[in-house]
């Protein structure tokens, strides 16, 4: 068994990172969202619950709630901030990676972080594509 | 970083069972070593002699705090490497008369790892459960003892939750054996918490460390009571040590033995306040809705230790919160490790995931007040709530 002997036990977060966990601008509930998405599992430490508010096409408000880390609370903040104001189309084109960079890099172990609060919205997305097709095209 | 209600700022570190502040005798005590009585202990000039003296004398002050002879004693860097030494060391030593050990699952990982290295080289390692609070279940040791065990280990007081373990009685089902089984015992997160007596306990190895006990950090001891036939498991020039090659850590010897006798100098009255302050603190803290104490009640826990689940709160996000108050504490939550899993300890009490992400480890030190204790109590039910009111984890439903 070999190991990788660069690794280090100890967590280092960037300062904008650890300045969106102490003050988060996007948490909390809303009310009467267009449409609400859950990922993650309380058993594995992390999960988050998405809320955004869709106009037009275009998301005029979105909150979350989060159980889990300073990375957890920062990512999910920072993906919101990321796609408020956008339309749907341009919200679906974010990636993981801008997420991360939005927070000033992320430790290798919190990618998963980014991912979550990623597949969030785009299970959000793909609900609010499925309402609206359902609702057919005067919806 | 906050203010108490005299602007001071307040730093209130809850976290002596990862470290603890050096003790200012223990500091005084070294300081000379470094510079001036700098001599390696091997050489028999003035300096050397002085320092080898210095080594001998915290020997005598470690031996005197766990009833062993001074001789019995030797340096490390701390009790990972005591843990290593003995576990390796015995079982090398041994591997002709059987190649079997017994330990728990509850252990170090300084423990378990090594266990598992064995395990590769050809060992047979058998880990015993614990019951809900995490007391090692005696009648299955007793259940595993083969023909072909050589090695039990078990810690006296379990490092997360504070349980303490029956290592007594464990020595006395091992004394009771026709072939003789060693008993290591890593007693690094109860020095100073519990009295440690090696001949009570029938350990033949016993592994500690001074940073736990307001010594320095990068200093420890092995206890490796005579005639224990042992292996050392690094090679290099002997110095005092042939068990442990290299130079000594004179400095840090130094202070370990201060730091000793300052531990049996106090301990009546730090564990009399210690056990004082954790009974406050976990009276207060079981008041927070759907909170839950792990680990065992009174004089079977450590005098030191509060372990609590907060549920539908994750504990990284509560450390760091806790550390915005000048809080400093430690978390069972497997965020704030390299690994993703919840603590190993917490698991095995059947604790559920979930819950144990949520949980937050007091640990009490010499210097602790009541009035840290209150702050501490005044600021806890406030975050809690707050992480509440953000998390889509409701705690009714864990």
């Amino acid at each position: 068994m070999t190991v990788d002997y660069t690794e280090r036990g100890m967590l280092k977060y960037s300062e904008k990172l650890l300045e969106r966990f102490r003050n988060p601008k996007n948490i909390g509930e809303m009310e009467n969202p267009t449409v609400v998405a859950e990922e993650g599992d309380p058993q594995c430490g992390d999960m988050f619950r998405m809320f955004l508010k869709i106009e037009n096409d275009r998301i005029v408000d979105a909150r979350f709630l989060s159980f889990g880390c300073a990375a957890n609370i920062a990512t999910g903040d920072v993906t919101v901030d990321l796609i408020k104001g956008k339309t749907v189309d341009e919200a679906e084109k974010l990636q993981i990676k801008e997420i991360a960079e939005a927070l000033g890099g992320l430790p290798a172990i919190k990618m998963h972080c980014a991912v979550l609060s990623y597949k969030t919205l785009k299970k959000a997305l793909a609900e609010y594509r499925k309402t609206r097709s359902g609702a057919g095209p005067q919806g | 970083m906050s203010y108490n209600s005299l602007g001071a700022r307040v730093r209130v570190y809850l976290d002596n069972g990862t470290t603890t502040p050096v003790a200012r005798e223990v500091l005084d005590a070294m300081l000379p070593y470094f510079t001036e009585k700098f001599g390696h202990p091997v050489f028999p000039y003035s300096l050397g002699l002085e320092a080898a003296e210095a080594v001998e004398r915290s020997q005598r002050a470690v031996a005197g705090t766990i009833n062993a002879k001074p001789e019995e004693i030797i340096f490390t860097s701390g009790a990972t490497q005591s843990n290593d030494m003995a576990i390796r060391g015995v079982a090398y030593a041994n591997r002709h008369r059987g190649r079997h050990i017994i330990t728990t699952k509850v252990e170090n990982p300084s423990v378990l790892r090594v266990c598992e290295r064995l395990e590769r080289e050809g060992f047979k390692v058998d880990y015993l459960p614990v019951d809900s609070e995490g007391f090692v279940d005696t009648a299955e040791l007793e259940r595993k003892l083969t023909e072909e065990t050589i090695l039990v280990s078990v810690a006296n007081v379990n490092d997360e939750i504070g349980t303490i373990e029956p290592v007594e009685e464990i020595g006395e089902i091992l004394r009771g054996r026709r072939e003789k089984i060693y008993f290591h015992v890593n007693a690094a997160a109860g020095y100073g918490k519990v009295r440690i007596d090696v001949k009570k306990m029938g350990a033949d190895l016993l592994s500690l460390s001074a940073h736990k006990v307001h010594g320095p950090k990068g200093v420890g001891a092995l206890f490796v009571a005579e005639e224990t036939p042992i292996e050392p498991v690094s090679y290099g020039y002997i110095s005092l040590f042939k068990l442990r090659p290299g130079t000594e850590n004179v400095p840090g010897i130094v202070g370990f033995g201060r730091a000793a006798e300052l531990m049996a100098e106090n301990f009546d009255r730090d564990v009399s306040c210690m056990r004082r302050l954790r009974d406050k603190l976990m009276a207060g803290l079981e008041e927070i809705p759907y909170t839950v104490i792990n680990g065992p009640r009174g004089d079977k826990r450590s005098p030191a230790n509060v372990s609590c689940s907060f549920k539908g709160v994750e504990g990284e996000s509560m450390m760091l919160h806790l550390d915005l108050h000048g809080i400093s504490v430690a978390t069972g939550s497997a965020c704030s490790t390299t690994k993703l899993e919840p603590s190993h300890v917490l698991t095995a009490i059947g604790v559920k995931a979930a819950v144990a992400h949520g949980t937050i480890r007091f640990t009490l030190g010499r210097y602790n007040t009541e009035e840290e204790i209150d702050y501490t109590l005044s600021v806890v039910p406030r975050v809690v709530e707050q992480l509440r009111r953000i998390s889509p984890v409701k705690p009714e439903q864990l």
